[in-house]
C-alpha cells in the first residue's frame, strides 16, 4: 500500500553541518504517528520541509506516491497536505471567523458551502462557537490552538502535520485537543503527524512513535512499545 | 581624506595600542598621513588641470563632503536621508550669513580679511548645519526608516517656501557672498578658479578627515553595534539614540560644510539648486560608491558631478536636434543614476568600492528559488 | 466667513484625493510592509497615459481607463519585477530600489515629453457653484467627491465583504501560514500592488487638472501630502489615511487661503514634524508601532 507520506534521503541545512542527514521515513494512510524528540533534533525543520518551507539540500518527500520536489507551499496544502505550524499560526488580523474561512476558502467554493463547514466547525469546537466575532489576538492560548487545529481541518485534508501543538498549554487543554484531533481522525482517516516534545500525551493518541536526534531517526516503534519500554525511554527521550 | 575600501562590518580597530614594531603606526596616524598625503596629491593636480576642470574639481570636493557624510549615515547606522541637500543648503546660507555679517562688519577686502571673513563664514555653516542635523537626528532616533525618509523628504519640499518666509534668506533669488580673490601674494602664480579649488579641498579634508576618524574609532563601533542590533548594543551599554543623533550631526557638519564650499565657489547660495533631484543625486553618489566606504563617497561624488556635464557635451557633439538636447540635458544623466541605483541594490550590494576592495569577499550563493520563494513580504509573526 | 466656507469645502475635495493617494500607500503597505517611494511616480506615467488617451479619443472616461490600467499593470509589473528581488531584513534596500525607480520614470517622461506643463481639462466645470451668495464646490469638487466616496467605499466592500479580500488580509499580515492554507500569496501581494496602482493614478488624475499641468513633477507633492497622511493616519489604517487625508486638505487650503500658497508646504511639514514626534505611531494606527 502506498505510504501517505514518505521522505526519502532528506537532507536540509548547512553544508557541513545538516540539520536532517539523508532522513527517511513513511507514514501510513489513517496512521497517527508521533515525531519525538529533544529540542533541535530536527522536528521543526522536518515539518517545515515537507510543507515546502524549507528547501531541502538532497532528497524528496512523496505524497500519496507523488513527488513533491516542484510544488509550491500553496499547492501542497491544495494537494491535501496541510499543517498547523508551531504557535504563531492564529492570523491575529483576523476573527475567529475570519479564521475559519481563511482555511475552508479553496476545498469549499461558494459561501453556502462555506457557512455551512464553517458551521460544523462551530459544533465541534464549541468554545470557538461563542467567541466568533473575536479577533485572534483576544484569544487564549488553548483557544488559538483549537483555531488553529479546526481551521486546518477545514481544508478536509489527506495528511495533517502539527508542530508542537501543546506548548504553553495546560494538560487538560491538551488532552481535550488531542481527543478531538484522534476522533476526527478516525472519523475521516486522515493521516497525522504530530512533532511533540509532551512525549506521554503524544504517545497516548498514537499508533506510533518516530524519535528524531540530531537529524536522523533513531528509533521507530509502535506507541505502546516506547511508551512501556524503559531502556528506550531513557535512551531517547529523558525519563 | 582616507579610502577605506571594504564595506563590510570590518574588524574592530585596535582597542589599545598594539606592541609597534619600529615605524608602524596607529590607526589614527595612519588615516592622518593619508589625509595629508591624498590633499596634497590633490592640490597638485590643480597644476595640471585648465581652469574650468579646476572649478568642476572644487565641486567634487564640496559635493564629496556631502556623499562622505551621508554614506556613512546610511552605510553605518542605517538612516536613510533624502534631504541631504538642505543640509548642504543650511552651511550654505550659514556660510553666506556669516561672511556677509562679517563683511559688514568691516573685514572687506583681500588678504587677512578675506581668511577671516572664510573662516567665519565656515563657522557659520556649521553652526547652521549642525543645528538643523541635531534636530534631524533627533528626529531621526525616534523613526524607523521609511519614516525618517518620508520627513527628510518633506523638508526638502519645503525648502523654496522656508527661504521665501524668511526675508534675511533671500527668497527664490538667494544671497550673494564676498569675491574671494587670490591673495596678493599668489596672483602671479595661479588663477582665482585654482585657489578656489585649493580652498575647496583644504575644507574637503577638514570635513572627511574627522569623519575617518569617527568612522575607525570607538565611535563607528557604537554605530556598527546599533546598526547590527540596537537592543544588543543597549544591553553593552551603547545608547542607540545618542549614537544615531551623533551620528546625523557629524554628516550634516560635514554637508554644511561642502554648501560653504559650493557657496564660497560660486559666490552665491539660492534654493534652486538644493532640491530634491540634488538630495537624490547624493544618494546615487552613496550607494554607487558603495555605502560606507569614503572611497566610494568620493567616487560617487566625481560621478554624480561629472556625469551630467559629459552628457551633456555628447549630446552637444553628436548633433542632436535643440528640442531633444535640451529633454535629455539633466534626464539622461537622471535616467542613467536611476538605473544605477536599482542595479547596485539588486546585483552588487558594495558598489564600486566592493569592486576594487583587495579582498574580495564571495558574494553570497543564491537561495534556492522556486517553490519556497516567498514574495518580498518580510515573515509576519501573526500572533503576539 | 464666506471665505472660511469655501476654503473648508475645496479643502475637503482636495482633502479626499489626498486621502485616495494615502490610501494607496496604506495598500501597499498593508501588503508588502513598506512605503512605496516610487508611488507618485507610477500614477504620473499612469495620468501621462490617460493624457494620450484622452487626446486620442476625446473621452474623458477612456483616458480614465487607460489610467486605472496603467497604474495597475505598471506596479504589478514593478513588484513582479524589481520588489521581489530585493533583499529582505532592512527596508533600505527597498526604499532604495524604489529612488531610482522614481528617478528613471520621472526622467524617461521628461526625457519623452519634455519640461512643459501640458494643461489638463477637467472632466467637470471648475468654477464654484453659488449657493446663497456663498460660493462652495465646484462640479468638478462634487465629482471628485463622488468618486472618492465611492471608491473608498467599494475598497471597504472588497476588504472586509468578499474572500477575495480576506485572502489580501491574510497574505498581507501572515503569509507563511496563509500559504499552509493553500492561499496563492505571491499572486494576493501582486493584486495588491497593482491595486494601489489603480487607486493611486485615479487620485493623481483627479488632481492633475485643478493644478499647472501635468508635467513629470506633478505628482511630487501629492506624495509628500499623501505620506503625512498616511504617517498621521497610520500606515495600516484605511479609516486613517481618510481623516488623515480630509486634515491636510484642509490644512492645506486653509493655509494657503489666509497665509499664501507658498506657505503650505511649510505647514504641512509641521505637521508632519508634529505627528511624528508626538505620537509616533499615528493617530489611529493600529499595529506597528514605528518608534526606533
Amino acid at each position: 500500500m502506498t505510504p501517505a507520506l514518505a521522505v526519502e534521503g532528506l537532507t536540509v541545512g548547512y553544508a557541513g553541518a545538516p540539520v536532517l542527514d539523508e532522513l527517511a521515513l513513511t507514514v501510513a494512510p489513517g496512521e497517527i504517528v508521533a515525531l519525538l524528540g529533544a529540542n533541535g533534533a530536527g522536528k521543526t525543520t522536518l515539518l517545515r520541509a515537507l510543507s515546502g518551507l524549507t528547501a531541502p539540500r538532497a532528497g524528496r518527500v512523496l505524497l500519496d506516491g507523488a513527488d513533491l520536489t516542484a510544488v509550491s507551499v500553496e499547492d501542497r496544502a491544495r494537494r491535501g497536505l496541510a499543517q498547523v505550524p508551531e504557535g504563531r499560526s492564529v492570523v491575529t488580523e483576523l476573527t475567529v471567523d475570519g479564521n475559519l474561512h481563511l482555511g475552508a476558502l479553496w476545498r469549499h467554493p461558494g459561501r453556502a458551502a462555506r457557512r455551512a463547514a464553517v458551521a460544523r466547525t462551530y459544533e465541534l469546537f464549541e468554545p470557538l462557537g461563542r467567541r466568533r466575532a473575536s479577533l485572534g489576538h483576544q484569544l487564549s492560548g488553548g483557544e488559538r490552538q483549537m483555531l488553529a487545529l479546526g481551521r486546518a481541518l477545514l481544508a478536509r485534508p489527506r495528511v495533517l502535520l502539527l508542530d508542537e501543538p501543546s506548548l504553553g498549554l495546560a494538560p487538560r487543554v491538551v488532552a481535550q485537543l488531542l481527543g478531538v484531533l484522534r476522533a476526527a481522525a478516525r472519523d475521516t482517516g486522515l493521516t497525522v503527524l504530530l512533532a511533540e516534545q509532551n512525549v506521554t500525551s503524544a504517545l497516548s493518541v498514537a499508533d506510533r512513535g518516530v524519535v528524531l536526534s540530531l537529524g536522523v531517526v533513531v528509533a521507530d516503534a509502535p506507541a505502546a512499545e516506547l511508551a512501556g519500554d524503559p531502556a528506550l525511554r531513557h535512551a531517547y527521550l529523558g525519563f | 581624506m582616507t579610502t577605506t575600501t571594504s564595506t563590510t562590518p570590518a574588524r574592530p580597530a585596535a582597542r589599545r595600542p598594539e606592541p609597534r614594531a619600529r615605524g608602524r603606526l596607529t590607526p589614527t596616524q595612519r588615516i592622518l598621513l593619508r589625509a595629508v598625503l591624498l590633499t596634497l596629491l590633490a592640490v597638485a593636480a590643480t597644476f595640471v588641470l585648465d581652469p574650468y576642470r579646476n572649478y568642476q574639481l572644487a565641486v567634487v570636493a564640496a559635493t564629496f563632503c556631502a556623499t562622505a557624510g551621508l554614506t556613512l549615515l546610511v552605510g553605518l547606522t542605517g538612516q536613510l536621508s533624502l534631504g541631504h541637500a538642505v543640509l548642504m543648503a543650511a552651511g550654505g546660507y550659514g556660510y553666506a550669513l556669516a561672511a556677509n555679517a562679517a563683511a559688514g562688519a568691516g573685514l572687506d577686502g583681500d588678504g587677512p580679511a578675506g581668511v577671516a571673513r572664510v573662516v567665519l563664514g565656515l563657522g557659520g555653516a556649521l553652526v547652521a548645519s549642525g543645528a538643523v542635523g541635531g534636530l534631524l537626528g533627533l528626529a531621526g532616533a525616534r523613526l524607523r526608516g521609511p519614516y525618517l525618509a518620508g520627513l527628510t523628504l518633506a523638508m526638502v519640499v519645503a525648502l523654496p517656501a522656508l527661504t521665501t518666509q524668511v526675508p534675511a534668506l533671500g527668497g527664490d533669488q538667494g544671497l550673494a557672498v564676498p569675491f574671494e580673490g587670490v591673495p596678493q601674494a599668489l596672483s602671479r602664480l595661479i588663477v582665482v578658479e585654482q585657489w578656489h579649488a585649493w580652498l575647496a579641498i583644504a575644507v574637503a579634508a577638514l570635513a572627511v578627515t574627522p569623519l575617518a576618524l569617527l568612522r575607525s574609532g570607538r565611535a563607528g563601533l557604537r554605530m556598527r553595534a546599533v546598526h547590527g542590533d540596537e537592543t544588543a548594543a543597549r544591553l553593552a551599554g551603547v545608547s542607540p539614540g545618542r549614537v544615531k543623533v551623533g551620528a546625523f550631526v557629524a554628516s550634516s557638519l560635514a554637508a554644511g560644510l561642502g554648501g560653504a564650499v559650493l557657496c564660497l565657489v560660486t559666490q552665491s547660495i539660492g534654493p534652486g539648486r538644493y532640491d530634491l533631484a540634488f538630495s537624490l543625486l547624493l544618494v546615487v553618489a552613496a550607494v554607487v560608491g558603495g555605502l560606507g566606504s569614503l572611497g566610494g563617497a568620493a567616487a560617487g561624488a566625481a560621478l554624480v558631478v561629472l556625469l551630467p556635464w559629459l552628457v551633456d557635451t555628447v549630446t552637444a557633439a553628436v548633433g542632436v536636434p535643440a528640442d531633444l538636447e535640451q529633454r535629455l540635458s539633466g534626464n539622461l544623466a537622471v535616467l542613467v543614476f536611476g538605473a544605477l541605483l536599482i542595479v547596485v541594490t539588486l546585483a552588487w550590494p558594495g558598489g564600486l568600492a566592493r569592486a576594487v576592495a583587495r579582498r574580495p569577499r564571495p558574494r553570497p550563493r543564491p537561495q534556492p528559488r522556486g517553490r519556497t520563494d516567498a514574495p518580498a513580504t518580510p515573515p509576519q509573526p501573526s500572533e503576539r | 466667513m464666506d471665505r472660511l466656507v469655501f476654503l473648508t469645502a475645496t479643502g475637503l475635495a482636495r482633502g479626499l484625493v489626498v486621502a485616495l493617494f494615502a490610501l494607496s500607500l496604506v495598500i501597499v503597505w498593508r501588503a508588502a510592509r513598506l512605503v512605496n517611494f516610487a508611488q507618485a511616480a507610477v500614477a504620473t506615467v499612469a495620468v501621462f497615459a490617460a493624457f494620450a488617451v484622452t487626446g486620442a479619443t476625446g473621452s474623458f472616461w477612456a483616458g480614465l481607463g487607460a489610467a486605472l490600467l496603467a497604474g495597475a499593470a505598471l506596479n504589478a509589473a514593478v513588484e513582479r519585477g524589481l520588489m521581489r528581488r530585493v533583499p529582505s531584513g532592512s527596508p533600505l534596500p527597498g526604499m532604495i530600489v524604489a529612488i531610482g525607480l522614481v528617478m528613471v520614470l520621472q526622467s524617461a517622461l521628461g526625457i519623452a515629453f519634455g519640461p512643459r506643463h501640458r494643461p489638463m481639462a477637467a472632466a467637470f466645470d471648475e468654477r464654484p457653484l453659488v449657493v446663497g451668495g456663498v460660493p462652495l464646490l465646484s462640479p468638478y469638487d462634487l465629482f471628485v467627491l463622488v468618486v472618492a466616496l465611492v471608491v473608498v467605499g467599494l475598497l471597504a466592500w472588497l476588504f472586509n465583504g468578499t474572500s477575495l479580500g480576506l485572502q489580501l488580509r491574510a497574505s498581507a499580515a501572515a503569509p507563511e501560514v496563509s500559504r499552509l492554507l493553500g492561499v496563492r500569496v505571491p499572486r494576493m501581494v501582486t493584486l495588491g500592488w497593482a491595486l494601489s496602482g489603480a487607486v493611486a493614478a485615479l487620485a493623481a488624475l483627479l488632481l492633475v487638472p485643478t493644478e499647472l499641468g501635468l508635467n513629470a513633477h506633478s505628482a511630487d507633492l501629492l506624495f509628500v501630502h499623501a505620506f503625512t497622511v498616511a504617517v498621521l493616519g497610520g500606515l495600516d489604517s484605511p479609516a486613517g489615511a481618510l481623516v488623515g487625508g480630509v486634515a491636510v486638505g484642509l490644512l492645506v487650503s486653509l493655509v494657503t487661503g489666509y497665509l499664501g500658497a507658498g506657505v503650505a508646504p511649510l505647514a504641512v511639514l509641521a505637521l508632519l514634524t508634529l505627528v511624528l514626534l508626538v505620537r509616533p505611531g499615528g493617530i489611529f494606527a493600529v499595529g506597528e508601532v514605528r518608534a526606533a
